[in-house]
């Protein structure tokens, strides 16, 4: 008891003590060294206990995130001017109708590379003889737009926005116009798009990089 | 037994956890409406374990996750079985979760000391939500790939940090196997583990406080064990029923067909409990640059209201508003996706919406024909691309659609079901059927009297009220008038006679809207001899159809070209003497003053896509050839693309035998 009541007296931190011994633990522990795990002012070891832990779980945790945030340290790697031949003059409708045409190139994803491979669609359409491209996914959420060969317009079957055949909005919750896309002619009759994705939802036409 | 039991619970302590977990008190005894708690941690539970043995099949890459679920629902014993329970499933999951979300607000059991269990709950309910999300892209079908697409492009919304996080979601500017990885880590690993520590919080929580007891207690207060779980396995029990009834009728789940970034998807939306969510960005308020509110604001203040709940119920009359919220919610998020499915059957692009669900299913369904023919060599999507069936429709549509016809359509038309009175067509075009029919039919389709060739649309079919039975296309009238023939049964011999037939021949399915009905053909032959035929001369032309359509060796008459040897002779020898076709036509050797199509080889491969390059190369029609671009030789289609058209309109590809379409 004279023991159990010394070793009492070493503790300092008295709010925390919940140590309460009974009388066949404090026999068990009479003219013994090991006794009751009594709390002590050890603060640097409950600091490097706290700091360490932070550390173990940091390190792993870190290189996790360190991976996962891959795709920000990503920029598109870019080929060339962008263009990519799309068709001929002479597969656009005559008579100013658009048509869709995949865009077909080369494509990398993740480990893969592609080659020759859709990779999006574009509409394109004469005026006055002069071919004009509209990218196919909607600016509002990305859907793709469908042509209403009935209503002669652009009309996007997810949230009912209306376009012009120039792209322009009829009606609907799209924050812009259809996206135009860059237009060469080479070879004189080869159709060439600078295909880009724009990030939707904004009122001015954003390329994702 | 006891001695074995005796001897873990001296380790374990495993009794009296039972014991803790049985015995607990019930006030006012067991009670019906305390067991969807239950059966959501049993849904939980089918989803854990059908979610693990699915993950044993599937390989989560934009080249394998299509392929990998194909052969798991089509090729794995049980495993249409497997994938339906666990797909069903989480379509009830969010009816059990709004039952048990409604009985704790009623029963007021968001109240002080419950507030943090409450908060686990809501959080726990987002959380299966997000599982929702995440399963429905891994698929990698039309349906999945698109819809996800519109949500994953609302995080683009988000102010300021948008675009990044919309890239770190989908893992690059560009969906592809880095989306596929994370949604699928998200959905079996992240997700899953939150949701098992927020469960272990929520019932620790629960057994902490109790049971809030509905009032009044019409009994004295009773265990869990047995008369509670009783009650909870019985109600598990009917879940599984449930579930498992639609299981066998939908025989497992549906798979739509690969996702392709190039081709359109008219039908593409969310499962149907975002619908509302959807139908909510539809509201003019939400245009242009409001769609944040909607998107993100308004649901994020709903979400943040329901967790405000256990202060609000504080006020004297909370409780009885935040009831008053709960339906509100309820009714809204009810009406709108009402809306959202009356809109898609009735709605002004509700012809395009729902042939588009029947397109996906023919896709789906040939695609998954052709990889248990074939196997998938690369990926699936290559296996409709080189297919002529699929590609060449497709082909055909774009390039040939704008004058010629197939059947009366694009070539894109979907076939359903004839209907055998005018009656039984009327009753398929109701809005009821078109919300529950797989062969609804859309006013706006085409529908004709069977045996005859005038496509006109379902509803002037309607509302001409003659009987019959009529043919039904889902698909639309086209805009332009045709102007060049119907290619549907090509070359047949049946497509000849008509052919031959004067007024067949200036009709809109043939040359009607061509100069060719000014052509010495019809001018010279068909309308100068032809209409004077004798009945022998008439069975002459009958006999040159049959030898002219025997040259084009299509797959469909193998059989009856072998068995009219004799009669192709002799339509042959009709056709170089007594008929006298090649007076104007090349046959078998080359006639530089033929002004008609060569007529070797007519219908074949080669010779369609000779023609299809350059119609107006001199076997054709050097002199009058009537606006038909040269596809070849202006580059606007590629040589395979031809052959894929050539190829589809022979009907020169595999098609599964009854054989191998069983199961």
């Amino acid at each position: 008891m004279a023991l159990g009541f010394r070793f009492f007296r070493k503790v300092e931190n008295q709010e925390e003590n919940q140590v309460e011994l009974s009388e066949s633990a404090t026999a068990d522990t009479q003219g013994d060294e090991i006794g009751e795990p009594v709390q002590e002012r050890r603060g640097f070891i409950k600091f490097l206990c706290a700091f360490i832990g932070t550390l173990i779980s940091v390190m792993p945790f870190g290189a996790g995130v360190w991976v996962y945030l891959d795709p920000l340290a990503k920029r598109e790697d870019d080929d060339g001017d962008g263009f990519i031949k799309v068709t001929t003059l002479d597969a656009i409708p005559a008579d100013g109708s658009p048509a869709k045409f995949s865009v077909v190139a080369d494509k990398v994803d993740a480990w893969n590379r592609f080659t020759n491979v859709s990779i999006g669609a574009v509409y394109l359409r004469l005026v006055d003889g002069v071919p004009k491209a509209l990218h196919t996914v909607c600016p509002h959420l990305g859907c793709f737009v469908d042509y209403r060969s009935g209503n002669n317009d652009f009309f996007c079957p997810c949230h009912n926005s209306n376009f012009k055949l120039d792209g322009s909005m009829v009606s609907g919750v799209s924050p812009r116009a259809m996206d135009p896309l860059e237009i060469r002619i080479r070879n004189k009759t080869e159709v060439w798009v600078k295909f880009q994705n724009f990030q939707p939802g904004h009122s001015h036409a954003v390329p994702v990089s | 037994m006891k001695s074995l039991l005796d001897w873990l619970d001296h380790r374990t302590g495993i009794r009296s956890l039972t014991r803790e977990a049985l015995f607990e008190n019930i006030p006012g005894g067991s009670r019906w409406r305390y067991v969807w708690g239950s059966t959501l941690t049993f849904t939980l539970f089918v989803q854990f374990i059908t979610g693990v043995f699915l993950w044993m099949g599937y390989s989560a890459s934009s080249g394998d996750a299509w392929e990998s679920v194909n052969y798991i629902q089509n090729e794995m014993s049980g495993g249409w079985l497997l994938r339906g329970i666990h797909h069903w499933t989480a379509q009830f999951m969010p009816v059990l979760l709004l039952l048990h979300l409604m009985q704790v607000v009623i029963d007021g059991a968001y109240k002080a000391p419950r507030e943090v269990n409450y908060w686990f709950g809501v959080l726990l309910l987002l959380l299966v939500l997000a599982l929702s999300l995440t399963g429905y892209l891994l698929p990698w079908d039309q349906k999945g790939f698109w819809a996800t697409k519109v949500a994953t492009n609302l995080i683009n919304l988000v102010p300021f940090i948008g675009p990044e996080m919309q890239k770190l979601v989908i893992g690059g500017t560009e969906y592809g196997h880095h989306t596929l990885t994370r949604f699928f880590a998200l959905h079996a690993g992240v997700l899953p583990g939150l949701l098992v520590l927020l469960i272990v919080g929520h019932i620790y929580l629960f057994r902490r406080h109790g049971i809030t007891p509905a009032e009044p207690k019409r009994k004295r207060d009773a265990y869990f064990w047995p008369d509670q779980v009783f009650k909870d396995v019985v109600a598990c029990l009917a879940v599984m029923m449930v579930v498992m009834v639609v299981v066998f009728s939908a025989h497992g789940a549906h798979l739509g067909s690969p996702a392709d970034p190039s081709e359109p998807f008219s039908a593409a939306r969310p499962d149907w409990y975002f619908l509302f969510l959807f139908q909510f960005l539809k509201l003019p308020f939400f245009a242009g640059e409001n769609e944040v509110w909607g998107a993100i604001y308004i649901p994020g203040i709903a979400v943040g209201l329901i967790c405000l709940m256990p202060f609000i119920g504080r006020w004297k009359l909370g409780h009885v508003f935040n009831i008053g919220i709960i339906f509100v919610f309820l009714g809204g998020a009810g009406a709108l996706t009402y809306l959202a499915k009356q809109e898609d059957v009735t709605g002004p692009n509700s012809a395009t919406y729902l042939r588009g669900v029947l397109a996906d299913t023919r896709d789906a369904d040939r695609v998954t024909a052709l990889a248990k023919a074939r196997g998938i060599e690369t990926t699936a999507l290559s296996l409709l691309k080189d297919d002529p069936k699929t590609q060449g429709a497709r082909l055909f549509a774009q390039h040939c659609a704008s004058c010629h016809r197939y059947d009366g359509h694009d070539g894109l038309g979907v076939e359903l079901p004839k209907a055998g009175t005018l009656a039984e067509l009327q009753s398929r075009t109701t809005t009821l059927s078109r919300f529950a029919s797989a062969d609804a039919v859309h006013p706006e389709w085409l529908a004709r009297k069977s045996a005859t060739n005038e496509w006109q649309t379902v509803q002037s079919v309607l509302d001409e009220k003659t009987e019959g039975v009529f043919d039904v296309i889902a698909g639309i009238q086209l805009q332009e008038k045709q102007s060049a023939p119907d290619l549907k049964d090509f070359a047949t011999q049946q497509w000849i006679r008509d052919l031959l037939d004067p007024d067949k021949y200036i009709s809109a399915r043939y040359f009607g809207g061509t100069t060719h009905r000014d052509g010495a053909m019809y001018k010279k032959f068909l309308n100068r001899k032809v209409r004077k035929y004798a009945a022998d001369e008439r069975e002459m032309l009958d006999a040159i159809a049959v030898a002219l359509s025997a040259e084009a060796k299509l797959p469909s008459q193998v059989a009856t070209d072998q068995t009219s040897v004799a009669l192709i002779k002799q339509g042959i020898a009709y056709l170089e003497d007594d008929i006298g076709c090649i007076d104007c036509h090349a046959f078998r050797e080359p006639d530089p003053d033929a002004d008609g199509p060569d007529l070797t080889g007519y219908g074949s491969r080669q010779w369609i896509i000779d023609f299809v390059k350059n119609p107006g190369h001199e076997k054709f029609y050097p002199e009058n050839n009537d606006r038909m671009p040269a596809f070849g030789v202006k580059k606007i289609l590629t040589d395979n693309e031809i052959g894929l058209i050539a190829d589809w309109l022979r009907g020169d590809y595999y098609e599964p035998t009854t054989a191998d379409q069983g199961h």
